[in-house]
């Protein structure tokens, strides 16, 4: 990377959000080095989501301030966008493109030299396993496949910090291992992740720091351990029992996941639910 | 590159992604045309005959009909006017899906020109419609359509109809960011069908009765579509090239204005 840029930090003090009179977020603070794997925990409706839509200048806060890679949210969200990548819960990707198609589009929007484009096009669809599909239009692809081309896009631009909204939601088991060890391969090469996820072994597989997240507001933050160390009474603690333990309320994630992952399964088996 | 140069790559870029949407998916674009192509062959070899004796036998006194002249002649600056209608509702419909599906949210996380998501959009719209255009021309022609238009005329047509093209897809890219689904675009469809029949596009609205005859002359669309005529039959155009002119640029103007307040809004998830 040329020069020196500011470090891929994401550093937020207070950040709310509500919609309409229901709070969203209750003053977040955040503090996640360069090149670490964050790993912001929580139930559906903890607030997940809108903190990476605030953190990646989709939506604006009510209140607080944050600045990532360096800028400012609010006062310059251009230079923020230009150091983020984001795949979000819902695929962004264009269905009515080819897999390629998409890669180009993300080259060109990035302001690449046509050959440096097609360049890391071709190197992204190989390594997403996405060759053979790379002339396919979208709208045929599988739910992995369609996860893999959207992180893939993201990558185009190669940015140092990247938001994984619950990336592996909905996934089957073998494409939620790829996603994994995508995901892993990318920290080692010095890209800042901030991640959500419901899944509570997915944070403990994955990350360097975990946050709880709980009706908008941080309940605990540390490593896996530093956290399990928390639960008391319990010889071998899972996460589940941290959660418990910090929120004094279960998760009620475990019936969920399953529940998520074998509707989209059976969507996936009868070509339902185009993923939006 | 300078923010300008970024701003007029990033709206090609969008451009080309829209013309290959409808490449590839061309049932829309075909719709677009084959609308306006049907309602011609329907006014004019179903109704026309029986409008054609209204309008001839030297009825002097309706506005706008030159004596002597067919109904195709006066029917095709409607079907041209309702042409532009269907083009900008295929507009509505494109913008609509893009800002329901998760790709603009990645736009609007890129350090891209935001300008440039709608600006695509436009110029695709304008690109597709003024195709449709020629092509509903080329029936017309074949099916007896004789302008007297010389070649300034038809320059100040193209002209006329490039503004108003431009004004309906500016409106029609805000109805497509304001509805909630695709459903929702189908109020602007629904106006820009009825307003040409309540307008001086299919008779003249001399023959209407009381409130429709006030709405028919005083609508928008009335001194388009007389412009229109004047520019390629001769018929005199009077204030109406002015206020043509004046209601395109205002339509416009708000369209724009109303479209850049929409995007601007943070998303609702």
């Amino acid at each position: 990377m040329a020069g020196f840029p500011p470090p891929a930090t994401i550093v937020a003090t207070g950040l709310r959000k509500s919609f309409g009179d229901k709070v969203v977020l209750d003053g977040l603070d955040l503090d996640i080095a360069a090149g670490t794997i964050f790993a912001l925990l929580g139930p559906n409706g903890a607030g997940k989501t809108t903190a990476v839509q605030i953190l990646s200048t989709l939506i604006g806060a009510d209140g607080g301030e944050a600045r990532v890679a360096g800028h400012d949210l609010a006062r310059d969200p251009g230079s923020v966008r230009a150091a983020i990548g984001v795949t979000g819960q819902f695929s962004a990707v264009d269905g009515l493109l080819t897999g390629a198609e998409n890669l180009i589009l993300m080259a060109d929007l990035n302001h690449l030299r046509r050959a440096e484009g097609r360049r890391r096009a071709a190197d992204l669809l190989r390594r997403f396993e996405l060759d053979d599909a790379a002339k396919k239009p979208v709208a045929t692809y599988s739910g992995g496949m369609r996860r893999r081309l959207d992180l893939a896009m993201t990558l185009v631009g190669e940015p140092r910090v990247i938001f994984l909204d619950e990336p592996t939601t909905g996934l089957d088991p073998r494409s939620r291992r790829t996603m994994w060890q995508i995901i892993r391969r990318l920290a080692t090469g010095g890209v800042t992740i901030f991640l959500t996820t419901q899944y509570l072994d997915e944070a403990d597989e994955l990350a360097d720091r975990i946050a709880v997240l709980d009706q908008g507001k941080l309940v605990a933050e540390g490593t896996a351990a530093e956290l399990k160390s928390r639960v008391v009474g319990v010889p071998n603690p899972d996460l589940d029992d941290v959660f418990f333990a910090l929120t004094g309320h279960p998760t009620t994630e475990k019936t969920a996941i399953e529940k998520t992952a074998t509707e989209k399964m059976t969507e996936d088996l009868t070509g339902t639910g185009t993923t939006r | 590159m300078s923010v300008l140069s970024y701003a007029v790559r990033d709206s090609a870029t969008m451009f080309r992604r829209n013309v290959r949407h409808t490449l590839r998916y061309p049932v829309m674009m075909i719709m677009s045309v084959g609308v306006p192509v049907i309602l011609l062959l329907l006014f004019v070899d179903i109704f026309g005959g029986a409008l054609n004796a209204g309008l001839g036998g030297g009825a002097a006194g309706l506005d706008g009909v030159p004596p002597g002249s067919r109904y195709i002649d006066y029917v095709v600056p409607g079907i041209l006017l309702m042409t532009a209608g269907y083009g900008a509702s295929t507009t509505a419909l494109a913008v609509n899906r893009d800002m329901t599906e998760g790709v603009i949210s990645r736009f609007r996380t890129m350090a891209i020109s935001r300008a440039s998501v709608l600006t695509g959009h436009v110029v695709a719209g304008l690109t597709r419609t003024m195709i449709s255009m020629g092509l509903v021309v080329a029936v017309a022609l074949t099916m007896g359509f004789r302008p007297s238009a010389d070649l300034a005329g038809w320059l100040a047509t193209i002209g006329v109809i490039t503004l108003l093209v431009l004004a309906l897809t500016w409106l029609a890219v805000s109805i497509g960011l304001l509805a909630q689904n695709a459903e929702g675009t189908s109020s602007f469809t629904l106006i820009v069908q009825i307003l040409p029949f309540v307008s001086s596009a299919f008779v003249p609205p001399g023959s209407m009765s009381g409130g429709v005859r006030w709405f028919a002359q005083n609508e928008p669309f009335t001194p388009i579509i007389d412009t229109l005529r004047g520019l390629l039959l001769g018929t005199p155009i009077g204030d109406s090239g002015g206020l043509a002119v004046a209601w395109c640029a205002g339509l416009a103007l708000a369209g724009y204005l109303w479209a850049r307040a929409l995007f601007r809004r943070d998303p609702i998830r």
